[in-house]
């Protein structure tokens, strides 16, 4: 059997390739930045999406959570980012643990609807709660101290870029030892098919309410990174379309396979900043085409044109 | 043949009564299951088996009754429990994990067995252990040939083969086959029948079959259910001169005809 399972060429070109992207594409830093953080975003939903089979639309609870709490740390306590962070991961986790509990009962359909529900609450609180948030006006003057005491973060993005792409790397290598392990083996064998992953003694609702939590961390990780790259928290980042988007980006990229995150948030992210340049109004008309092309065609064959034709030849055999 | 019922009990239920809603499925059922045994559960369809065994493993709550392994009272636990307490079942209709290969799904199963299903940074099959445990089981369920194949295309004797593989991969001292053989089809059929007749002498089995050649190659005791409650319970021999089995299986009993 594949030992420990091994870094292939192409992975390391593409994370050279990724580090490397915001120190050749100075003035391109912002968005790598965003993709950074849609990526890892991306990745944390498929923890539970894709390799556990719990679909939720609630996901940017957690993103929101984090991101506040990164904005807060740092407007009342210290402004330095790693700390930052590390508290921001630490609040959306423990807000991930509690909600496990609510995910751990019922069918499929009400388990959605008790995703949904949370974002819902914590946007509402978010809004509510303007002392402490700024409620509708967002949470402003949020400044960061410099990245490690040193490195300043500047106007072009390129410090937030570096800082994003080597958080999500370090997520990425800790997801990516926890799906191929015995742990992740058990995830899967529970979305493929709970009554045998119970009848083999997994302890199936503890190991769902496990990876919810870790993916809660790892989505705030995500938000707090928004957060301290902006200088900026709004209610915007608790928003349903914010689940609904990172879902997107996983059905473009792939689930189930942790690279499609990152796949995903790079088409995704380009896709929509494109669009939006050329036409700022009807962008999402030319996403939403995209998408239902990509679920008609299949991302297999959308990446091989010439397989198009024959294939309508044999009369899309089904 | 020596008597089976002689050796100590390992699986006992006591007076077991699951009601859904009006129907009573299972009524006030006691089982002895013994250590070694190769124990048969038949009966007409409806007869309750299956809800037995989903009485038995925990899926299903007891409406009344007891239910004892190896002396501790497992009543009240939840499934995965009792599986780490040494039951282990095989379905009747395959429930198997589709998107891994055969040598995936007994990795994570033997993993899971020796405790290491919570372990996050090692690689699956790191352990040596585990993956001559895996060849073990691979070559005794003929599966190697087939290790590498998803298991979704593979053929559905192959699929049967894996279903009880991965049982006997959780090491259980009791294992409850629920109909091993149903649906095999001829060719794939001798394989099947020739491993579960090999199925270690110390794993003490409950086995729930409609093929009566199966049954009677295999059993050192058997128990017939009609209607949720237990007809009788004997050597196969007893059983087979037995006018009241007899009746039921040859159609004259009313009971056959309902429940």
């Amino acid at each position: 059997m594949k030992v420990p399972v091994r870094w292939a060429w192409w992975e390391a070109v593409l994370w050279i390739a990724l580090l490397a992207s915001p120190l050749v594409f100075r003035e391109r830093a912002l968005l790598i930045n965003e993709i950074a953080i849609v990526a890892l975003f991306a990745v944390s939903l498929d923890l539970i999406l894709g390799f556990t089979g719990i679909v939720s639309l609630g996901h940017a609870a957690f993103f929101g959570m984090g991101a506040y709490a990164a904005a807060l740390f740092a407007k009342l306590v210290m402004p330095d980012p790693l700390v930052g962070l590390l508290v921001a991961i630490g609040v959306s986790t423990l807000l991930g643990a509690v909600c496990s509990m609510t995910i751990i009962r019922g069918s499929d359909l009400t388990r959605l609807m008790v995703t949904l529900g949370v974002g819902l609450i914590l946007a509402e609180l978010a809004n509510k709660l303007d002392w402490l948030t700024g409620g509708a006006d967002g949470l402003q003057g949020v400044i960061m101290g410099p990245l490690l005491g040193r490195f300043e973060f500047d106007l072009y993005g390129q410090t937030s870029a570096l800082y994003s792409l080597l958080v999500l790397f370090l997520l990425f290598v800790l997801a990516r030892h926890l799906v191929n392990s015995p742990f992740g083996a058990t995830l899967k064998a529970i979305r493929d098919n709970r009554l045998r992953a119970m009848a083999i003694g997994i302890p199936v609702t503890q190991r769902i309410a496990l990876v919810y939590t870790i993916a809660a961390g790892m989505a705030g990780a995500a938000g707090g990174l928004l957060a301290q790259t902006s200088g900026f928290a709004s209610l915007d980042v608790f928003e349903f379309h914010r689940s609904a988007d990172v879902m997107l980006v996983l059905v473009v990229g792939g689930t189930g396979w942790l690279y499609g995150g990152v796949a995903g948030a790079l088409v995704f992210t380009l896709l929509q900043n494109f669009i939006s340049s050329i036409t700022p109004q009807y962008w999402t008309f030319w996403i939403g085409l995209f998408l239902v092309v990509l679920v008609q065609v299949g991302r297999e064959r959308l990446l091989r044109p010439w397989t198009w034709w024959s294939v309508l030849r044999s009369g899309g055999s089904k | 043949m020596t008597d089976i019922t002689k050796n100590p009990v390992v699986l006992s239920a006591q007076g077991l009564i699951k009601r859904f809603g009006g129907i009573t499925a299972t009524n006030n059922v006691t089982l002895n299951l013994h250590q070694g045994a190769r124990h048969a559960l038949i009966g007409p369809n409806g007869a309750g088996k299956t809800t037995l065994i989903n009485l038995l493993t925990g899926v299903l709550p007891p409406t009344e009754g007891r239910i004892t392994l190896e002396g501790e009272d497992i009543s009240t636990l939840p499934p995965h429990l009792r599986v780490r307490r040494g039951m282990v079942r095989t379905f009747q209709i395959n429930q198997l994990f589709d998107s891994m290969t055969p040598r995936e799904t007994l990795a994570l199963v033997v993993s899971q067995q020796r405790g290491l299903g919570g372990k996050w940074w090692q690689a699956l099959g790191a352990q040596p252990e585990v993956n001559r445990r895996c060849e073990e089981l691979l070559e005794q369920f003929h599966l190697s040939s087939v290790m590498h194949q998803t298991t979704n295309v593979m053929a559905y004797g192959k699929r049967r083969l894996l279903e009880i593989a991965i049982a006997l991969a959780c090491e259980p001292r009791v294992l409850l086959l629920d109909e091993p053989v149903a649906g095999v089809p001829a060719g794939e059929r001798e394989e099947l029948l020739q491993t579960v007749a090999a199925l270690p002498s110390d794993v003490s089995i409950l086995l729930i079959e409609h093929d009566m050649d199966l049954v009677f190659s295999f059993a050192n005791r058997m128990t017939v259910l009609v209607n949720g409650t237990v007809l009788t319970e004997g050597t196969p021999d007893q059983i087979a001169n037995d006018p009241q089995v007899k009746e039921v299986y040859l159609g004259h009993g009313e009971g056959a005809q309902h429940g």
